[in-house]
């Protein structure tokens, strides 16, 4: 059976018989920042051919189909163009924040990387506070938004970083919410406590109703807080032609468009982690056959597959509804998000004290 | 007005009391054109906006004044281009007003069946395009689909899909296509048996709901005032459908209703059109199977001269009332033309149903407006 | 009231918003209501409508031959000055001076394609072909004569 966890052990086990601890940790760093960066790299490419295809087949046309077998390597070919491309910057600028910028955006994105299980003991950096790193770093990108829209010197960028100021750090409540419903049930903030407490059947199951709200609550939340449509106030191309990146121009409008994806990356990994167990397959009761079949698909396949299907639903909300308007995007988390994911972490926590979960 | 440092100096600094001027266009990708609206904003809220035109003028009525009365039809097709083939009717119908031409009926079934499918046409894109702006992509492509097959049509028919000029003093410019009965009934099952999308995608959609009810009011007196026509005064409840006001050519013998909403938001526009599409397959219904057989065009002089006098007709497009008014001194060419373009005067409200809204809220109030940029620049 | 009233605004809300979804979901898992055309791949299956006004073309039989009189119909019809009529002095056998055409220039970058030319001319010399695409890269070949080198009116057309 295919694993990563055999690969990383017999890694660190050869790392430690050439060279001492010390070395074999820089070693190891060395290689997790390349493998995150590559990740990255593929990550953007898949993603915004994903898009583009999903979009396309909603709008029953057929996408990029030209650049390789099904238009596979359009992602590539567009990359390529980016990187060729000018990067202007606006005259009265301010240059330092508006070079630097992308980059901060970049930096959440990778820092958000660290405790995410990708498979079956695959993980960058297992901290013991895992949910709470998450919640607090991925606040994070709005300084970036708005360094961006501040430093670009200009009013529709301006704009748009004040409506995705306020728009993330209000959807930041109820996410946090969400997230808490899931602590609740398994009393530990460490992803990999987590992915164990649902070895015998994930959250959005054993949970009842309060986690499948919770689900709800968190999809809707980390979508405003990852600026996609309906919730894309900060770009609404309609309204501010491209919102806080509109001076962008170049690799600097690239990292931006990666961080975008690689974000919802995260944020669909960490939702797949919580309310759907991570790398653990479906189980289901006692059917002893059943499950062990399961078990027969890598834990690697079982993550991937899960944070794709939440990356699909995402594209789907983006490709169906209308954009809301500001303070209808501050109404729905302040007068309907928030109140109902308070309540629901009060029903979570009776469930949680008297047992009721399975 | 501004004179170009003026307009420069105006919109690039901070005025008083936090006041932020930001330029709409002329490329934006809301104002569908080259439309310039200089928006005055507090935070997000509009103090005021101030439409720039001209940036798309190409002097269509001086250039009318040189062609000859069968010449200057398909210029007009060139200022709302979306109802090209209403303001080509506008044109031809006051050509017959004037010189007293006799169109066979053949022409006027086919006339009305054309203009109405102009405005199923026109109406559809509209739809796409205003959910475009409030942010649904979707919506764009399941129109244009209806709408190819009606291009289609045009195309089998008049041999153009877009600027037709199908339509000369006294009739059409050829006949029927031997198809077009039957690809336009095709048309009609097709569009109803899509319609239901519409209603799922756009109009019963809480967060389109939400983005245009009670959004861009305009009062009945104030539509009025501001010479406000079709779609967007009838949402306010003012009946002015001037295909049963002044019926021209078969649109008295039709049964149809004027659709007429009272709340005057955003909404309340954008159903008047929507049922205003259904309203118009009802029309096509009616006239399809009986289209008399017949001329296609009357009897008319080589060269049209029209009599001394001052000559005015209009007609109902998609967005509203256009005028035809032509001054003649009886020569071949109109001594002086006017055109009284329905976007102009629409547009002319938004200003005032858009004052004290947000930035968002322009968005759905432009979009049920209608705008054709060159229909209003001419 | 004020939470069953809350709780319904929640409800219906939701329930219009998996509607939109179910609509896109539906297009999204049926490939089959795709309705692109593979645009420069089916140049050889392209269907064009028989009427489409795409140039000005002046038909010439097998002999070389067109029926165009030179009496610049066209030309004053056109809105745009978009034809110009070269016409020559032709001597026919007999000794007979004829006035026939030495060149129907026709300047498709000027042509709106209101096909107004075509319903002036008497003799049906010239017709609308459904050919689009025009695009060059030198704006001198947008100028064309119609009538191909050496052909002559067709007989019996006067």
């Amino acid at each position: 059976m295919f694993s990563l966890e055999g690969i990383t052990t017999n890694v660190q086990d050869w790392l430690l018989m050439k060279f001492n601890p010390t070395m074999a940790l820089a070693i190891e760093c060395v290689i997790v920042i390349l493998l995150s960066i590559s990740l990255f790299a593929l990550l953007g490419l898949v993603l915004v051919l994903m898009e583009r295809k999903v979009a396309a087949h909603i709008q029953i046309r057929l996408g990029p189909n030209r650049v390789g077998p099904g238009g596979m390597f359009q992602t590539v070919a567009d990359t390529l163009k980016l990187i060729m491309k000018e990067g202007l910057v606006p005259d009265k600028a301010d240059k330092f924040l508006f070079n630097l910028a992308p980059f901060v955006v970049m930096m959440v994105g990778m820092l958000l990387l660290a405790p995410i299980a990708f498979a079956k003991n695959f993980q960058i950096w297992d901290i013991s506070i895992g949910v709470l790193y998450i919640s607090s770093v991925s606040s994070l990108s709005v300084i970036g938004i708005l360094m961006a829209g501040w430093a670009s010197n200009n009013k529709y960028s301006l704009i748009g970083a004040m409506r995705s100021g306020a728009q993330i750090v209000s959807y930041e409540l109820s996410a946090g919410f969400a997230v808490l419903t899931i602590v609740v049930l398994t009393g530990s903030l460490q992803i990999s406590e987590i992915v164990n407490a649902q070895q015998n059947g994930w959250w959005i199951f054993k949970g009842h109703i309060p986690a499948v709200i919770a689900f709800v609550l968190y999809i809707i939340a980390v979508t405003a807080e990852t600026n996609r449509a309906p919730f894309d106030l900060a770009e609404a191309e309609s309204e501010l032609t491209a919102g806080f990146h509109t001076e962008y121009s170049g690799m600097r409008f690239a990292l931006f468009f990666l961080a975008e994806y690689i974000n919802i990356f995260i944020v669909c990994a960490i939702g797949a982690t919580l309310f759907f167990g991570g790398w653990m397959p479906l189980h289901i009761g006692n059917w002893e056959a059943f499950n062990h079949l399961m078990d027969y698909i890598p834990s690697s396949v079982w993550f991937m597959g899960k944070t794709f299907f939440l990356i699909f639903l995402i594209m789907w909300f983006r490709w169906t509804f209308p954009r809301l308007r500001v303070d209808q995007l501050l109404n729905l988390e302040w007068k309907y998000l928030l109140p109902i994911s308070l309540f629901n972490l009060l029903l979570v926590a009776v469930i949680a004290i008297l047992g009721w979960h399975f | 007005m501004y004179n170009q440092t003026e307009i420069i100096k105006d919109t690039s600094e901070l005025g008083a009391d936090g006041e932020l001027v930001i330029n709409m266009g002329p490329q934006h990708p809301a104002t569908h054109g080259v439309l310039h609206l200089v928006v005055t904003l507090n935070g997000e809220t509009i103090k005021k906006i101030e439409p720039h035109l001209g940036y798309i003028h190409r002097s269509i009525e001086k250039m009318c004044e040189s062609l000859t009365y069968r010449q200057f039809i398909y210029v007009t097709s060139r200022m709302d281009y979306l109802s090209s083939h209403i303001n080509n009717l506008g044109c031809a119908l006051l050509i017959e007003k004037g010189m007293q031409i006799e169109v066979p009926d053949r022409a006027k079934y086919i006339r009305v069946i054309l203009s109405e499918l102009t405005r199923i046409a026109s109406h559809e894109l509209w739809l796409g395009a205003m959910a475009m702006d409030l942010g649904a992509f979707t919506p764009f492509f399941y129109a244009f689909r209806e709408r190819e097959m009606i291009t289609d049509i045009m195309e089998d028919t008049c041999g153009a899909r877009l600027t037709m000029n199908y339509i000369v003093p006294g009739g059409l410019m050829y006949d029927l296509h031997p198809d077009f009965q039957k690809k336009v009934k095709a048309f009609i099952t097709q569009f109803k048996s899509k319609v239901t999308e519409y209603e799922d995608l756009v109009t019963n959609n809480i967060i389109f709901q939400s983005r245009t009810k009670g959004v861009g009011i305009l009062s009945a007196e104030d539509a009025i005032s501001y010479g406000c026509t079709g779609p967007v005064a009838r949402a306010s409840g003012v009946s002015c459908d001037i295909r049963k006001i002044y019926p021209y050519e078969v649109y008295d013998k039709v049964e149809f209703d004027e659709v007429l909403e009272t709340a005057g938001d955003s909404f309340a526009r954008y159903m008047v059109r929507v049922k205003e599409m259904n309203q118009s397959i009802r029309i096509i219904e009616q006239l399809i199977d009986n289209i008399p057989e017949g001329d296609f065009v009357g009897k008319t002089k080589n060269v049209l001269k029209l009599p001394k006098g001052e000559f005015y007709t209009r007609v109902e497009t998609a967005r509203g009332e256009f005028g035809v008014y032509v001054v003649s001194e009886g020569g071949t060419t109109p001594h002086r033309i006017k055109f009284r373009s329905p976007g102009f005067s629409n547009l002319s409200v938004l200003n005032h149903i858009s004052v004290g809204s947000m930035i968002g809220d322009l968005m759905a109030s432009m979009g049920t407006l209608d705008l054709v940029i060159p229909d209003i620049d001419r | 009231m004020f939470l069953k009233e809350y709780i319904t605004d929640v409800v219906t809300g939701v329930i219009s918003l998996l509607k939109g979804m179910r609509k896109t979901g539906y297009y999204f898992t049926h490939p089959k209501e795709i309705i692109t055309e593979q645009y420069p791949d089916n140049r050889a299956t392209l269907l064009m409508s028989d009427r489409f006004k795409g140039e000005v073309v002046m038909p010439h039989d097998a002999n070389n031959e067109h029926t165009c009189t030179g009496c610049t119909a066209c030309e004053l019809a056109c809105p745009n000055g978009t034809i110009k009529v070269v016409t020559k002095f032709e001597t026919s056998p007999e000794g007979k001076k004829k006035k026939a055409i030495d060149a129907l220039v026709y300047r498709l970058e000027l042509c709106t394609m209101c096909n107004l030319c075509i319903v002036a001319c008497p003799s049906d010399a010239i017709k609308m072909a459904p050919n689009f695409e025009h695009s060059v890269f030198d704006r001198t070949k947008l100028t064309k004569v119609l009538n191909q080198p050496g052909s002559k009116i067709r007989k019996g057309i006067e």
